[in-house]
């Protein structure tokens, strides 16, 4: 015989600072300015650029891509760093001419591609973070980024149940 | 950062509109990347002024006589219409368009067509050489060791830092066209030498001969370091350009390469010491049967159908002794008529096979020999493919997710052999 354990309440197991409405402030530095909020997209994994997304669309069409299929566009996209072509800065310039670019940037690893894609993209980007903001920020929290400044906002979300 | 009074004098305008807008580009980027100079670069490779049919209909009507307004908003991320200056180094196009002649056979539109005519026009017209390909290491533009460059194109790229010894990051299609103006990039990465040593190392402990080979290692490299600097060592024997073309191709796009060190065979790696300069290996890994086999898996992971009818060679753009290579192995047979075979190259290097006979023995063969793009970048299939066979990792990781097709990965032989019979029949290793 088989039991099922009804769902726990939202939030239950989560710490403190995970809880919905708890804040974390982290500290970088600035690669563009400006300021913008938004909803958070996060992935450990690295960005594609030409070839692996559709500008048009704002979506991710790499093959095997944890975000395959799931649009950035408006979000605060949180990620490790950029792969792959070089056309990278091109793609999400188009992205940014086609309306579907994020509305700000968040990631680890600076290149030259990332560092140019968020230039020609024009939104507010950091990096270089006093906590890993892939282990700080989840998918769905509200991210207020201060470009100018280097500082990351993070307003915790209750996760959607799965 | 600080600015030469040369540089100043760009920002200031006092060089013209248009090195004033690269320069401003320049100084964002090299403020985004934490630059705090820029270098002088001898060497520009990039798509200064190429559109694709978006790029074309959205600045529409937008130009003003040569104000070209591609080229001022797109190339230079400027907010207002420019006058075009010459370049100021030695600038080359890379690939685009399609091909000059056959571009009917790629499914490409009059209208298009004429565009990227255009295009090629107004780049040629502003001092930019024409190459269209992603080797320009095999059609004219070799840079030396040490050689500060600005190049596009991450295959091109991580070939010239690592086999040829000169320095580039991956640049874009904006900062290329702003080098091209200017003579600067900033200096950050792999400009400076101790930015060039290796990371990671990898043992590389199966024999790896074969193209096929250095395809499958190289999509092993830049899928384990991702963006870093693998030190390559083991039971390699010397390869040639078209291995290490094929192994820098796989290993910037599986991750994002941009230099390797093979110890023994690479310019900045005569030992192991020498590759890793003053850097202790982050981590070690092993490429071994069972990593060859999951790379071949991974490569393979689409496909299902075992009758081909499309078998794409020249990823990146085929070298002279590929070409010649794909003739000897149609031997004189026919490719089946439920199958086509494309082979991409560059224009010099299909100039030398059309004197060579080897264009002649694929057309004979029913195969069509094309310059200037690929199937992956010029999103062209031949009509109705379900199925390609491939015989460069590069193109079997972007060729099924640009066109939603299945895709085999494997030698050239087994591409031919496909081909003529129109069956798959690879081996896994």
């Amino acid at each position: 015989m088989t039991t099922t354990n009804p769902s726990p309440p939202l939030g239950s197991g989560a710490t403190p600072e995970r809880r919905p409405g708890a804040t974390i402030v982290l500290h970088g530095r600035s690669v563009v300015g400006g300021r913008a909020e938004g909803e958070a997209l996060v992935t450990r994994q690295t960005i594609p650029g030409w070839g692996g997304v559709n500008p048009l669309q704002g979506v991710i069409t790499e093959t095997r891509h944890e975000l395959r299929g799931i649009s950035f566009k408006d979000k605060v996209l949180v990620f490790r760093g950029a792969k792959g072509s070089s056309g990278w800065s091109a793609m999400y310039h188009t992205a940014r001419l086609a309306g579907t670019a994020p509305r700000a940037l968040i990631f680890n690893e600076m290149t030259t591609k990332v560092a140019l894609g968020a230039v020609v993209m024009r939104v507010p980007s950091v990096t270089d973070l006093d906590r890993d903001p892939l282990e700080a920020i989840e998918t769905g929290d509200w991210v207020v980024v201060d470009g100018d400044r280097g500082v990351v906002e993070v307003i915790k979300q209750p996760r959607p149940r799965l | 950062m600080i600015l030469t009074d040369d540089e100043k004098a760009m920002v200031d305008g006092e060089r013209g509109a248009a090195r004033q807008k690269a320069m401003e580009l320049l100084v964002r980027y090299a403020n985004a990347l934490g630059a705090e100079r820029f270098v002088d670069v001898t060497n520009v490779a990039g798509v200064p002024g190429s559109a694709n049919p978006f790029l074309q209909n959205y600045y529409k009507n937008k130009s003003a006589g040569d104000r070209d307004a591609i080229f001022s908003y797109f190339d230079l991320d400027a907010d207002e219409l420019i006058d075009v200056q010459e370049p100021v180094v030695q600038t080359y196009h890379l690939q685009g368009g399609a091909d000059p002649e056959q571009w009917e056979t790629l499914g490409v539109k009059v209208e298009v067509f004429r565009n990227h005519q255009e295009r090629e026009a107004f780049a040629a017209r502003h001092g930019v050489d024409i190459l269209k390909t992603c080797t320009p290491y095999l059609a004219g533009n070799v840079p030396v060791k040490g050689e500060h460059c600005a190049w596009m194109e991450s295959s091109a790229v991580i070939y010239c830092n690592s086999v040829i010894g000169a320095r580039t990051n991956t640049e874009g299609r904006e900062s290329t066209s702003a080098a091209m103006l200017t003579g600067k990039i900033p200096d950050w990465g792999l400009h400076r030498a101790e930015h060039r040593a290796g990371t990671h190392r990898i043992d590389v402990a199966i024999p790896v001969e074969s193209v096929m080979d250095w395809g499958m290692l190289g999509y092993f490299a830049g899928d384990v370091v991702q963006e870093r600097i693998p030190v390559l060592t083991g039971q390699y024997s010397q390869p040639d350009v078209v291995r290490l073309k094929h192994f820098g191709a796989a290993a910037s796009t599986s991750g994002g390469v941009e230099m390797y060190h093979i110890v023994g065979v690479t310019p900045e790696a005569a030992t192991e010491a020498e590759a890793f300069g003053r850097r202790v290996p982050l981590e070690h890994f092993v490429y071994d049967e069972a990593e060859r086999r999951r790379v071949y898996d991974q490569l393979n992971s689409n496909a299902r159908s075992t009758d081909v009818d499309y078998v794409m060679l020249g990823c990146p753009h085929a070298a002279l002794a590929q070409i010649k290579e794909a003739a000897e192995l149609l031997d004189g047979r026919k490719i089946s008529a439920n199958c086509r075979l494309w082979l991409f190259t560059s224009r010099a290097v299909k100039h030398e096979a059309e004197h060579a006979g080897f264009t002649k023995a694929i057309v004979d063969a029913g195969g069509v020999v094309m310059t200037d793009t690929c199937s992956a970048f010029a999103q062209a299939i031949p009509p109705g493919t379900r199925v390609a066979a491939l015989d460069s990792a590069k193109q079997a990781h972007y060729l099924p997710a640009i066109m939603g097709i299945q895709a085999w990965f494997g030698s050239t032989r087994e591409c031919i052999e496909a081909a003529i019979t129109g069956r798959w029949r690879g081996e896994r290793p």
